[in-house]
Parts: C-alpha cells; sequence; structure tokens
C-alpha cells in the first residue's frame, strides 16, 4: 500500500527536478529519513548481536570446549532468550497502549498487572511458607496466573469500556487505584512474613530473567508471539487509532472495538512478560520513548520494531555492563527503573500537553 | 447528612448561603456526635482490661488516650491536605498519595535511616518533612509545564511519579537491606503509638490553624491563577503556603504513623459533593469526616482478627479504593 501511495509521488518529483527533497506522502517525510531509519535498524541489530555475544562468551569459568562451557553457555543462551522474550512483550505493549490511551507518558504496567503479580507471590508465602512459592512455579501455574490476569483486565476493560458512559480514562485511573488497593493488602502479608521468608520473596518482587525457567519458553513464546504478531499485523490500524476516536471512526475504523482488541493483546502482552520475569515498570516506558525519538516517524509499522529492539538492547546492555563492569547483576531491573524514571521525569517536564 | 439540595459556592445570594450554612449545623454536630462516640469506642477497644486490672488507668493514659488522640490528629491531617491540594491544583482526584508526596516522605525517612541511624524522631521528621515538600512542588512545576487534555490524566502522573521516587527507595532499601523496614513503613499503623512517641503529632494541630486562617486564599486560588491575581492574590505564594503544609501535615503523619492511603482523597470528595466547594465553610466537615474515617477503619483492623491487628493502612486502601472507583464510574455518568 505504501508503495502505490509513494508513486504518484516519486513520478511528480521526476518531473520537477528543481527541487531537491519534495515531500512525500507514507511513513517517512524524506528520502533521507527512509535512509536513516534503515540504517538505525542496522545498527541496532548489529548492537543486539554484539550484545548476545557479549553476553554468551565473556567470562565463562569454564575451559572452552569442556562440559562446563557448553552448561554455562547453555544457561546464558536461556536467559537471552527470556530478554528476548520480556523485550518483544514490553516494547509491542507499550507502544500499542500509548496508542490507544492517547498518552505518550503511560505505561501498562500501571494497570495493577504488576500488583496483582506482587500479591500472588506474596500470598503463596504468606499462606504456604518458603514451599508456597515452590508451589507456584511450573507450567501449570505460569499459565493460571497469565490466565488470572488476562481475565481481569479483560473485564476491567469490558466493564468500563461499554455502555454510553465509556472513557478511557476513568479506566485507567480505576486500574491505577485497584493496583494501590492491591498493594497495601500485600505491603499487609510482607509485614507479617519473617525475615527468611521476606528475603524469598524479595528476589521475586524484583523483575530478573533468573526468575525464568527454560521450561516455561514453550508455552511462553508462541502465547507472546501470536498476541506480539495480531498487534504487529494491525499497525496500521494502531495508525489510525492515533488520529483520536472521531478521526478514526470517519475513516472506517470501529474505534471502541479496535481499542478493546488491542487493549486485551497488550494483556496478554503485559501478562507473559511479568509472570515470566516479575515486575519491570519503566522497561517498555523506556523503549518507546527513546523508539520515537529515534526512528523519526510516527507509522506503527516502523516504530514498533524499533521499540522491540531498544528494549532489547536496554536490557541486554544493563546485563552485560552490570554483570561484567561492575559485577552487580542483581541491580539490573532495579537499574533500569532508575534510568527509565529519570528519562520518565524529563520527558514530562520537557512536554507541554498530555 | 445534608438534604438540602447543593448550591456553587459563591453566589452572591449572601443570605441563602448563610441560612443553608445554618441548616448545616445541626447536621454537623450530628456527625460530631457520632465521630466522639468511634473515639470512646477507640478508648474502649483492646485486650487489656483498662477498667478492671490494677494498673488499668495507667495503660489507659500510656496507650489508649495517645492513640485515640492520633487518630484524629493524623485522621484530620490528611483529610484537610486533600483538601488543600485539590483546591491548589482545581483537580478533584489529587491528594498526598496520588502525587507522590508520601513516597517522597517516605524517601526522606529511609535516607536518614540510612545515612544517620542515630538521628532523633525531630531530626527525621524534618528531613521527611523537606522531603515531601520537594515532591508536592516538583507535582506543582509538572502540572504548571503541562496542558491537560483530561484531568483524570493527573493522578496518574502522580502516580507514575510516585513510582519513580518508589524505585529510588527500594534501591536505597536493597542496597542497605533495610527492605522490609520499608514495606513495614507503608503500611501505616496505631499500634506503635504510646506516649513518649506520638507527641510530634500536635504539629498538625499547628498546620491545622493555619489553613483556617488562610482558608479564603485558598478558595480563591482554587478559581485558577487568572481569577486569583486579578482579585489581588499572589498565587504563587498561596501555593508555596498550601504546598508547605500539606508538606508539614504529610511529613509528620509519615514518620509517625506511616501512610494513610485515600483519607484525603475520599473525604473532601463526597463533601464536595454535597456543600461545593468553600473552603472555609466545608472544613469543620472534611476533619470530622476524616477523623470518622480513620477512628472507624482502626476499630474494624482492631476487631476482625483480634487479639492481632490488621494495620489501618490495610482497611483504609480496601474500604477507599472501593469508594473513590465508585465514584469515578458514577461520575462518568455526569461526564
Amino acid at each position: 500500500m505504501a508503495d502505490t501511495l509513494l508513486a504518484p509521488a516519486e513520478a511528480a518529483s521526476a518531473l520537477t527536478p528543481e527541487r531537491p527533497t519534495p515531500r512525500r506522502s507514507g511513513a517517512f517525510a524524506t528520502p533521507r529519513d527512509a535512509r536513516r531509519y534503515a540504517l538505525l535498524v542496522v545498527g541496532l541489530v548489529l548492537v543486539a548481536l554484539g550484545l548476545v555475544a557479549a553476553y554468551l562468551l565473556l567470562d565463562n569459568p569454564g575451559r572452552p570446549g569442556s562440559a562446563g562451557y557448553w552448561l554455562v553457555a547453555q544457561r546464558r543462551a536461556t536467559s537471552i532468550v527470556v530478554i528476548a522474550v520480556v523485550a518483544f512483550c514490553q516494547g509491542l505493549a507499550t507502544v500499542a497502549f500509548q496508542t490507544v490511551t492517547g498518552n505518550r507518558i503511560v505505561t501498562p504496567a500501571i494497570l495493577g498487572f504488576e500488583a496483582l503479580y506482587v500479591t500472588v507471590q506474596t500470598a503463596g508465602v504468606y499462606f504456604l511458607g518458603v514451599a508456597g512459592l515452590t508451589a507456584l512455579s511450573g507450567v501449570p501455574q505460569l499459565l493460571l496466573q497469565i490466565g488470572v490476569m488476562v481475565a481481569l483486565a479483560v473485564a476491567l476493560f469490558g466493564w468500563l469500556l461499554s455502555g454510553r458512559f465509556a472513557n478511557l480514562h476513568v479506566m485507567l485511573l480505576v486500574g491505577v487505584v485497584l493496583g494501590t488497593g492491591l498493594r497495601s493488602v500485600s505491603s499487609f502479608m510482607q509485614r507479617l512474613l519473617t525475615p527468611s521468608e521476606f528475603d524469598v520473596l524479595t528476589a521475586r518482587m524484583f523483575g530478573s530473567v533468573s526468575n525464568a525457567d527454560a521450561s516455561y519458553l514453550p508455552v511462553v513464546i508462541p502465547l507472546a508471539g501470536l498476541a506480539g504478531g495480531a498487534l504487529l499485523w494491525r499497525s496500521r490500524r494502531l495508525d489510525v487509532l492515533s488520529l483520536g476516536a472521531s478521526a478514526a471512526t470517519g475513516l472506517g475504523v470501529e474505534h471502541r472495538r479496535e481499542t478493546r482488541i488491542v487493549l486485551t493483546l497488550v494483556a496478554v502482552l503485559v501478562a507473559v512478560s511479568t509472570a515470566l520475569v516479575g515486575p519491570m515498570t519503566f522497561l517498555g516506558f523506556l523503549a518507546a520513548t527513546i523508539a520515537y525519538q529515534v526512528s523519526g516517524t510516527f507509522s506503527h509499522r516502523h516504530v514498533l520494531p524499533v521499540a522491540v529492539l531498544t528494549a532489547f538492547v536496554v536490557l541486554a546492555g544493563a546485563y552485560v555492563t552490570l554483570k561484567h563492569v561492575f559485577y552487580a547483576q542483581g541491580m539490573v531491573s532495579i537499574i533500569v527503573e532508575l534510568v527509565g524514571g529519570t528519562v520518565f521525569l524529563v520527558v514530562l517536564l520537557r512536554k507541554g500537553r498530555l | 447528612m445534608m438534604t438540602t439540595t447543593s448550591r456553587p459556592a459563591g453566589t452572591p445570594d449572601a443570605d441563602a448561603q448563610t441560612a443553608r450554612r445554618r441548616r448545616g449545623v445541626p447536621w454537623l454536630l450530628l456527625a460530631t456526635l457520632g465521630v466522639v462516640g468511634l473515639l470512646v469506642a477507640s478508648l474502649f477497644t483492646g485486650q487489656y482490661d483498662v477498667v478492671g486490672a490494677d494498673d488499668g488507668a495507667w495503660m489507659f493514659a500510656v496507650t489508649r488516650v495517645p492513640r485515640t488522640v492520633a487518630l484524629v490528629l493524623a485522621g484530620a491531617a490528611m483529610a484537610v491536605s486533600g483538601l488543600v491540594m485539590q483546591m491548589l491544583t482545581q483537580n478533584r482526584f489529587v491528594e498526598p498519595t496520588t502525587t507522590g508526596t508520601t513516597e517522597w516522605a517516605g524517601l526522606g525517612l529511609l535516607a536518614v535511616t540510612v545515612l544517620a541511624p542515630t538521628a532523633s524522631i525531630m531530626a527525621r521528621m524534618g528531613v521527611a518533612i523537606g522531603a515531601s515538600f520537594i515532591g508536592t512542588m516538583l507535582f506543582f512545576l509538572v502540572l504548571r509545564r503541562i496542558t491537560l487534555t483530561s484531568s483524570l490524566v493527573v493522578p496518574v502522573v502522580g502516580i507514575m511519579l510516585g513510582a519513580v521516587v518508589g524505585a529510588v527507595s527500594s534501591y536505597l532499601a536493597l542496597a542497605t537491606n533495610s527492605l522490609q523496614y520499608v514495606s513495614v513503613w507503608f503500611a501505616g499503623s496505631f499500634t506503635s503509638v504510646f506516649r513518649g512517641q506520638y507527641e510530634p503529632l500536635w504539629v498538625v494541630l499547628l498546620v491545622l490553624v493555619a489553613i483556617v486562617v488562610a482558608a479564603d486564599r485558598f478558595t480563591v486560588a482554587g478559581l485558577g491563577r487568572d481569577v486569583a491575581t486579578n482579585v489581588g492574590l499572589n498565587h504563587d505564594r498561596v501555593v508555596m503556603l498550601g504546598a508547605g503544609l500539606v508538606a508539614v501535615a504529610t511529613g509528620v503523619v509519615a514518620v509517625v504513623v506511616g501512610n494513610l492511603p485515600f483519607v484525603g482523597l475520599v473525604v473532601p470528595n463526597v463533601v464536595a459533593l454535597r456543600r461545593g466547594d468553600d473552603l472555609r465553610s466545608n472544613l469543620p466537615w472534611v476533619v470530622v469526616l476524616g477523623v470518622g474515617l480513620v477512628a472507624a477503619c482502626d476499630l474494624v483492623g482492631r476487631v476482625v482478627i483480634a487479639p492481632f491487628e490488621v494495620p489501618v493502612s490495610l482497611v483504609l486502601g480496601v474500604v477507599g479504593s472501593v469508594v473513590f472507583i465508585t465514584m469515578l464510574v458514577r461520575g462518568r455518568r455526569r461526564g
């Protein structure tokens, strides 16, 4: 479709050679922007591959070729796949969520997903002791957690986005308030834990790649792939949705129905990521903000892949740097949250409109 | 509650307004009586038999009375803080927990605990107040810098800001191994209130007096920057004053009691639904209902799993989120 749109513009530019850079329709204003975008994607892919190599090969304690060496490499390969899944989920979900809500400073994580995750984990330790966390891991339990999160999110959208008084902002705020309520339930339970139980829980309360188990991947990858693929497939509709409700309706997109479909896909992606590794509030925000800054276009077909690549580079980069430069691997999610939070503040203060 | 039809405040028809205010007085007395009843119940609820035991009177003076006084002061402080913030930001959804102010107070408290573990309670309080003031001003700055498309975005921004500060806090807490301390702090509770520990809360009384004195200024500031400047009010100074008072109240309550979510949100909104936006005549109602809400939730927390206690912040969190969501959902009908 883009090619057919481009063709007349290119023909026009051939007829009037004295105009050096004619405006074109399509995702990019000038051919230079399009070239820049292509370079950007290639660059990001190269950086990502470099990070993968560094993550897999640097400081392997085993002798190259020995059994131990391969064991370590295999474990690291699993982690890299987990990072890729999380980056895919968070990058796509945040960009789509921001488009649907018409607001570039929110992330889907604030809709209470994380509070729910923390509540479930805390309740596990509270009612069943440290054994509770073991009882909560495993593929069926993972699926159950994802199912509960998605079901609650869909119920929330269904309730608040239907009827005559549907209002997206009310839905957003209700989600946030639900999260606050859940958080006070879990902080009560945390208060009653013994320090050793609390220590075990702490590991789960912060997002970490080591929370994921290799056996989860065969379940999680198809789920994330389906939901993410559906979002990518709908990227042109997302372009239309970003114009606002009335413009979208005028262009023949059923705004409310489309919004609910996109939100459901977002819910699946965020639930998968949260159930897999735990809370990562600002990763998606960071990725989406950087993606919009660098890609130089608002076309979702182009922004979405950049957001995924950025999320991957940020997360894998944080792991590699913290592991090999500062020897503080456990801090990764907190550092990402800190950087993301700071960027959030800067964006908020520089932005003129919300 | 009031049965009169509510009119917008500030109508020129002053006689009618005075009449309405007078008709409200018996209801206010009734509500006050109800809250006093709750407070008396609070004085006599607990595991220790203060009437029968030999040292009952002593226990009563050392634990029950301070706890009840703390309930009154903290409830009033949080409700009034919410009211003032809502006036200054012209937004119904703003209160210390939805602007990140409480998170800032927690960060200040944590910082002082980590850097100077032996600091006195006054020093802790000073730092917590300073941090909440910075947080409140930062939020006001953000609000001033951006044009909003919907008033509902404001609390979302505030909660995101709070999440950023919370991330800093948890980094600090994890690095210094005091994470459980933070989570215990976040669950505000009156369990640890006794004589010798709660007295700093009396500072709140000064804040309340200051707010009563400046009430009309806040009401005018609530009409917006332009209107306020037009009638000769230094808007910036009133905003600074309001932020300072809210910071003092939040900081003190944070140090002595902990986090009390939703009090500042639910109470002023319920009052404003009935009575409009005149801060001076609403203040007694907000104080009485704020104290009543905190006292009732604390009683519930003390009774449900006796002899143990559920912290008041949990009860408030659950009750508050239900009430708030009901308000939001009913409010969207009116648009």
